[in-house]
């Protein structure tokens, strides 16, 4: 497998604020990679600089094997689908997505067929005439998809492409999009600050916080085996139980993550204070007070309800016990 | 919505407001075909035509017209160019002097008129420049730039970074992103500075008085008449298509940017 | 790749040199702004620190403050407490005529009533300054409209007693202060309507409903949330009326006394009496007087309006 971006020691650095700083990543052809976080943490700015949007203050950046640090964006091999769309509002949704044809210098015909073609693609046959302001937000979404995909860029860009879409809609974009992504076999390389999004359709995951990459893994590593407290706490709200506790717990001094869904109620075992409980549907949450820390257990909400101030007994698998980095 | 009615007296004090606004220009209407030749009475004794053939036959008139046009058309020209320059690079980053630059663009319509004219007056004077039409284009095209100014940054305000971003992204050059992207998103808004600089340099009177020389342009001539008027009727006519000139530029630009956030013609 | 080269190579360059794209942009605005009105604007003024040699009448090209002196004569500061007066004056009135039409602009008028009064507010504002007043000139004229009306309307008794008060009045209403008032009012108020029409349109409809709901009459919420919140409005529609009443000196030449302003003061310097010493310290007034008003303005928060 080859490379298809590579960071190497990259930092973007705006006046006093680092959004990036000394980033090493390595995105493989042909991946599904999801840049995770929250907002501030540098996911946008990564994309930005692979886009050449943004130009490292330090570090280089390569694309495929050549060094892309010095190449602007409309010399990269990639295209983006904006947050906002970015669709030209003077230029009707053919014209749109035949842009990147056109200044390419290909003939009036051409561009105008793959369009079709490209419109066909993403279910929009027949929208060519309309403009831009005529169409609903996932009909946008999926012209700003076209418009990049026309020119068989190696790397698509995604910069938080499902956020300004309703609930139902997004589930079903994000279906389109992995099928997408498998059937053309290119690189898709997209910015998330949900975690659900990002384990449900990416090959791997970077988390990003405060400019540094915290963890690279598939869903299934950030999720059951997160390597630092801000992993397991942003993805899935894991409980991170502090050393001290852990040390009286399994003899070893370090943080550890333990997800609310792997704790039971039982009848003997650790005891534990409840001090509240909320109910979100198919799950009921119930707050612990638990060695003087808070604790999140995750219960299937037809079990029976707790009062506040009763004492329940919790245990969970030696393997729901996961110790993370960050102890001594 | 609000369902709330106006109360009468705000009705009628606004609809007065209004009318005081308005009556003054109809009166020329009425005036430019008064029979009555040597004073300004009122009623009018009577109606005729005959003053427009009498001022389309006047060669004064037309050079004057005709040297305020190339004036507002040069003019325009330039204040275009630098206007859309200076709205481009303020409007698109910060930079340090970034405030300087935008007090520089306004400061020679804050400041009263008269202290544009007399400074380049007296540059003229120092610098041994002859007056002439390009002593005078000169004085319009440094107020007219900020309407183009004024404009375009509310435009390029408006227009979302990300579309530049996504022109280069789908292979267009700086040039190439200019010519099919930028242009045509602030096309209209240029056209509308451009419409208002005519009409703010065709209009002008109080820098031209002091860069002009001996050349008139039209509101030379007709300030001419109201210092000492010697032909009145010439004078109503005059006024009443400098009337009809002026608000065709400024119903234009109020159709090509009617519903954007900023309107034209804010910040004469 | 090779014949369009070299733009598509420059276009490069601009990319990894943004800071050199700028500069392209500002050097030629700031250039001819920088030459040819700011040092305009500065040979004037340093021409206010010389003065003119009494014997010969020529400039004297030495530095000196004696032309600021001279701003303190009796009758250069009449001049000057005069101006100040009428613009003081038209703007208090400009304010108090802008305000019901800005109000009622912003708060009721809704679809085709906006785009009216949107026009009705800028045609005037852009009319030829010049034909605005002319048409005074025809209204106050003593064979015009207005004294035809009061004639009409066998008020012309009234207008008499007016004419015979000190001060305002005068021969005929078109040589006296309040014709000139009357003018500049006319002439400027499109420049108060604008601004404070704008700072209406910003006050949340829920403000206004909440103070109702509190137990506000509509006098109350004008004084208590309407005005205080239209304040910034007014005082940027006070700039424009101000400086411009300031610096203006065609209006009181055309309509009004003999009695000169501070711009017929200034054209006369550097025309006729040929003193540009005089005229360009006298040009420094106005310039002076808007920035204290200016910085009082940016106080109260004026420029948001803007």
């Amino acid at each position: 497998m080859d490379i298809a971006v590579k960071f190497d020691g990259v930092s973007r650095h705006f006046g006093e604020v680092r959004a990036i700083d000394g980033l090493d990543l390595e995105i493989g052809e042909g991946e599904f990679f999801a840049l995770l976080g929250p907002s501030g943490s540098g996911k946008t700015t990564s994309l930005r600089l692979i886009a050449g949007f943004e130009r490292p203050t330090t570090g280089r950046i390569e694309i495929f094997g050549s060094d892309a640090t010095d190449v602007p964006p409309y010399r990269r091999p990639v295209n983006t689908v904006f947050q906002d769309y970015a669709l030209f509002p003077h230029l009707n949704v053919a014209d749109n997505v035949a842009y990147g044809l056109r200044v390419a210098g290909v003939g009036k015909a051409e561009r105008l067929k793959a369009a079709d073609e490209a419109l066909a693609m993403v279910a929009l046959s027949g929208y060519g005439a309309r403009r831009p302001a005529e169409l609903s937000g996932g009909q946008r979404q999926r012209v700003a998809l076209a418009r990049a995909l026309v020119n068989r860029p190696k790397v698509l860009l995604l910069d938080e492409p499902l956020g300004a879409l309703d609930l139902k809609l997004r589930e079903q974009m994000q279906e389109e999009l992995k099928t997408l992504q498998r059937s053309l076999g290119i690189t898709f390389v997209f910015v998330t600050h949900d975690q659900g999004e990002a384990l449900s359709m990416a090959d791997r995951v970077a988390v990003f916080s405060d400019g540094r990459i915290q963890q690279i893994g598939t869903p299934e590593d950030i999720y059951h085996r997160p390597e630092t407290p801000f992993v397991a706490d942003f993805v899935g709200s894991s409980n991170v139980l502090p050393p001290d506790v852990v040390m009286d717990l399994t003899g070893i001094r370090a943080p550890a993550s333990l997800r609310p869904e792997r704790i039971r109620l039982t009848r003997e075992g650790h005891e534990a204070e409840v001090v509240g409980s909320s109910f979100t549907g198919a799950t009921t949450r119930l707050k612990l007070r638990f060695r003087g820390m808070p604790l999140t257990v995750q219960l299937p909400s037809d079990a029976a309800p707790r009062a506040p101030g009763s004492i329940v007994h919790i245990a969970w698998d030696d393997d729901a016990l996961h110790l993370m980095e960050g102890g001594a | 919505m609000r369902s709330d009615r106006a109360p009468l007296g705000l009705k009628i004090a606004a609809g007065a407001g209004l009318a005081f606004l308005h009556l003054p220009i109809l009166l020329i209407f009425v005036y430019a075909f008064t029979t009555e030749d040597t004073s300004y009475q009122w009623p009018p004794p009577g109606l005729t035509l005959e003053w427009f053939a009498v001022t389309w036959n006047r060669p004064d008139v037309w050079e004057a017209l005709g040297l305020s046009l190339k004036v507002a058309c040069f003019s325009t020209a330039i204040a275009l160019v630098l206007g859309t320059l200076c709205a481009a690079a303020v409007a698109r980053s910060r930079f340090f002097g970034r405030e300087a630059i935008s007090l520089l663009v306004i400061l020679p319509i804050a400041l009263p008129g008269i202290i544009t004219g007399i400074s380049l007056r007296s540059a003229f004077h120092l610098m041994d420049i002859p007056f002439s039409t390009l002593t005078i284009v000169l004085g319009h095209a440094t107020f007219c730039i900020v309407v183009v100014y004024n404009n375009a940054v509310a435009r390029f305000r408006r227009t979302s970074a990300s579309l530049i971003e996504a022109s280069m992204d789908l292979g267009a050059t700086s040039f190439q992103t200019f010519r099919l992207v930028i242009l045509p998103n602030i096309a209209t808004a240029l056209l509308a500075g451009g419409m208002l600089a005519f009409a703010l340099s065709f209009d002008e009177v109080i820098v031209t008085t002091f860069t002009a020389g001996r050349q008139q342009t039209l509101p030379i001539w007709m300030l001419e008449e109201l210092v000492r008027p010697r032909q009145r009727p010439v004078t109503n006519v005059v006024a009443m298509v400098v009337v009809l000139v002026t608000f065709l530029p400024i119903l234009g630009a109020y159709y090509l940017t009617r519903g954007t956030e900023t309107v034209a013609g804010h910040g004469k | 790749m090779s014949d369009a080269a070299s733009p598509s190579r420059l276009s490069d360059t601009l990319w990894r040199r943004p800071r050199l794209l700028l500069l392209l942009l500002l050097i030629p605005p700031a250039l001819w702004l920088g030459i040819v009105y700011l040092g305009a604007l500065f040979a004037l003024l340093a021409q206010s620190f010389f003065s003119i040699d009494d014997f010969t009448g020529l400039i004297r090209y030495e530095w000196t403050l004696r032309t600021y002196g001279e701003l303190f004569r009796a009758a250069n500061l009449d001049i000057i407490l005069r101006t100040v007066a009428m613009a003081t004056a038209v703007t208090i009135g400009a304010a108090i005529i802008a305000f019901p039409i800005a109000y009622f602009a912003a708060r009721y008028a809704r679809g085709k009533w906006k785009a009216v009064f949107y026009l009705g507010i800028m045609l005037p504002l852009w009319s030829s300054y010049l034909v605005k007043v002319y048409a005074w000139k025809l209204i106050l004229a003593r064979e015009g409209i207005l004294n035809w009306l009061f004639e009409t309307l066998h008020l012309g008794w009234l207008l008499n007693a007016y004419l015979s008060l000190p001060v305002v009045g005068g021969n005929s209403l078109s040589v006296s202060w309040t014709g000139t008032f009357l003018v500049f009012l006319y002439v400027w108020l499109p420049y108060m309507i604008l601004p404070v029409q704008a700072s209406l349109e910003r006050i949340p409809p829920s403000l206004i409903e909440a103070s109702g709901d509190l137990g506000a009459d509509p006098r109350a919420t004008l004084r208590n949330v309407i005005l205080p919140l239209a304040l910034p409005g007014i005082v940027a529609g006070s700039i424009f009326t101000f400086s411009l009443t300031l610096g203006d000196y065609i209006i009181p030449q055309i309509i009004g006394t003999s009695a000169r302003m501070i711009g017929q003061a200034v054209y006369q310097f550097q025309g006729t009496a040929g003193n540009i010493p005089l005229a360009a310290a006298f040009a420094v007034v106005p310039i002076v007087i808007m920035g204290i008003y200016l910085t009082i303005a940016r106080r109260a928060g004026a420029f948001d309006a803007l």
